[in-house]
């Protein structure tokens, strides 16, 4: 407590020097704080959207089904066995059969993934309602992305090529019935919607499906034929993505620090060898050396101390004002292959916050230690002569 | 009022490592102080005088012989050790003054206090008595930069009696102030040594200084030349030689 007492009022008695080094510490705070609360809030709103529009709470996989793997769909579907069924009557699932096809738009050539969705669900966000029968077409619904790479648009028709369950080509028109705009590119990219039972029968897989979405709603009871697959498992490039961003911002952050950090490294070197008269006083009058190295450390580390409240004076009010409006994102970003909103709201977490004010202070009563050292070799004698030692 | 012996050196010798050889800065000292002396080393430049008044101060040791401070061979202590003789029991007045800049006076004299642990209530009380010793009550609240040089060295002189010490040691106190200040500060130090009967260890060579001393010490090529009992103290106090 006395260290804190006489550190304070050293550091307000250096004046400018304290707080040219709080500015820069508090700076470096804030930015690691806003950046990991962008990053958090992006892993938020994408990990939502992603379960809200492809991953639901988990999904029921036919054993040979491999997402990263196109050639297995040809294999990877099975009947909905009738507990299944019942779920499905409940809305605790929705069945989703996928095959590969090419679609044709304009003459061109395009592999799509062909997905039969039920228009009926209400567990994934995919406006599936807008599937209804057309006179005899097959209505089919894409996402902003598809439309726009494809140069397709509501009303078009477009040759839809496919393979049945016994291998043999198939062709016809869908009719592209709704466009849906969706943060989650896998959902969108490449892929085509239609009702699962015109896919079925297109297929010649009736009743069957590819794999069955989980509602929130629904615990993992287990079906059998069915590998359950948590959102852990479905939003692992997610997460790993999202990983990498923070590894990478990382380097960002740190560089701050270390410029933080070397400021008040450098006035605590010069600190000891400007005050080695006040040294030697503070030892004339009774201190330690251990208790004047504490001094000046606890004196440096303050200094991370002042940082968080001046940062918190000017990043909380700066901080509500952005999550107030959002981050707007850049139009290319739509073409990043990752879920991303046009707006990014940060998120600060508790944890978050404590671990990075700990770095910040850990950080900075280190680098006040190690000059202090030198504190422990000084003859009193010589120090209070003010003598470079 | 008892004045028994409270520093005693025996064949006491200091050398410091210069360069290649050994400087001798003091050698063959045999000296006791009692309770209450008010007393000055005096001699030329490199006479010794700085060094002995640090190891009476427990800031150095010596190479041989033993400095034994109440009772505290001063070359047995552990740097903590030192320091509670220190924060205790001695008093530091220095050339310079060497007060905390950033710190009031007030601050500045009540350090040792708290270092002490001594309640709020407590230091308070005791700074500002400390502070009427020395006339400065009324400049609690400034900072050493507000003041003359003469009142730095009578806060100086509030911050080594703030602790009721049994032992101050000053060093060269004067040396910085004109004549006037001179004599007010060792005035006011002899004051004290008078009412709280401390004893006071001066380092001088300043003559307005010597004549307020009860025993002076000369020191010459880091020897004891001459030990003084001034005419006043002989008749007034006993004091061990």
């Amino acid at each position: 407590m006395l260290a804190f007492k006489f550190a304070y009022k050293n550091l307000i008695g250096a004046g400018l020097r304290t707080w040219l080094n709080v500015s820069v510490l508090s700076f470096a705070f804030v930015v690691i704080v806003f950046y990991n609360g962008m990053l958090d809030g992006w892993n938020r709103q994408g990990r939502s959207d992603t379960v809200a529009w492809e991953t639901g709470n988990g999904q029921y996989w036919h054993p040979l089904y491999d997402r990263y793997d196109p050639f297995s769909l040809q294999d990877a579907h099975a009947a909905i066995t009738s507990e299944a069924e019942k779920l499905v009557k409940e809305n605790q699932l929705t069945p989703m059969l996928i095959t590969q096809a090419t679609a044709y738009p304009q003459g061109r050539m395009l592999n799509v993934m062909l997905r039969g969705i039920d228009p009926n669900q209400k567990i994934l966000l995919i406006p599936s309602a807008s599937l209804n029968p057309q006179n005899g077409e097959i209505p089919a619904l894409i996402g902003k992305r598809m439309a726009e790479s494809a140069h397709l648009k509501k009303g078009d028709h477009v040759l839809i090529r496919w393979r049945d369950i016994n291998g043999t080509f198939d062709a016809r028109e869908v009719l592209i019935i709704d466009i849906f705009k969706s943060n989650v590119p896998t959902v969108d990219v490449n892929q085509v919607y239609i009702p699962l039972t015109t896919l079925q029968e297109m297929t010649g897989m009736k009743k069957e499906a590819t794999l069955l979405v989980a509602a929130a709603t629904l615990n993992n009871t287990g079906i059998k034929g069915w590998a359950f697959k948590d959102t852990k498992f479905l939003l692992k490039d997610f997460d790993e993505m999202i990983n990498a961003k923070k590894g990478g911002s990382r380097i960002l952050y740190l560089l701050l620090l270390s410029i933080a950090l070397l400021a008040i490294f450098d006035t605590q070197v010069l600190s000891i060898f400007r005050r080695q008269k006040e040294i030697g006083t503070y030892i004339a009058l009774g201190m330690t050396r251990a208790q004047v190295i504490r001094l000046f450390t606890v004196e440096g580390s303050a200094h991370s101390i002042l940082a968080l409240i001046l940062g918190s004076l000017y990043g909380i009010p700066l901080m509500l004002f952005i999550n107030n409006y959002g981050i707007p994102m850049p139009k290319s970003a739509d073409q990043a292959g990752v879920a991303i909103s046009e707006k990014i709201i940060p998120f600060y977490s508790f944890g978050m916050l404590v671990s990075t004010i700990l770095l910040v202070v850990i950080s900075a009563t280190i680098v006040s230690y190690f000059p202090t050292r030198r504190i422990s070799k000084m003859k009193p004698t010589d120090a209070l002569k003010g003598k470079i030692q | 009022m008892r004045n028994f012996e409270i520093i005693k050196i025996e064949n006491l010798a200091k050398r410091f490592h210069m360069g290649e050889g050994d400087f001798t800065a003091l050698r063959d000292i045999n000296l006791t102080f009692s309770k209450g002396e008010f007393t000055g080393l005096v001699g030329p430049s490199g006479s010794g005088k700085t060094t002995l008044l640090n190891i009476i101060g427990s800031l150095d040791n010596p190479t041989e012989g033993k400095a034994i401070v109440l009772g505290n061979s001063v070359s047995e202590l552990t740097h903590k050790q030192s320091a509670v003789l220190r924060n205790f029991h001695i008093g530091f007045i220095f050339q310079t003054y060497n007060l905390l800049p950033v710190y009031t006076v007030f601050d500045n004299v009540e350090f040792a206090l708290l270092l002490q642990k001594h309640s709020a209530t407590e230091r308070q009380k005791m700074v500002m008595e400390a502070l009427d010793w020395v006339g400065l009550a009324d400049k609690a609240n400034s900072k050493p930069a507000q003041l003359s040089g003469g009142e730095c060295q009578r806060v100086s002189i509030a911050r080594a009696m703030v602790k009721r010490p049994e032992i101050v040691l000053a060093d060269e106190p004067s040396a910085n102030l004109d004549a006037t200040n001179s004599h007010h500060i060792i005035q006011t130090m002899k004051k004290l040594n008078r009412e709280l009967n401390t004893t006071f260890i001066f380092a001088t060579h300043d003559e307005k200084v010597m004549q307020y001393l009860d025993r002076i010490i000369h020191l010459k090529d880091g020897m004891v030349e001459k030990d003084e009992i001034m005419p006043e103290l002989k008749t007034k106090s006993h004091v061990s030689l």
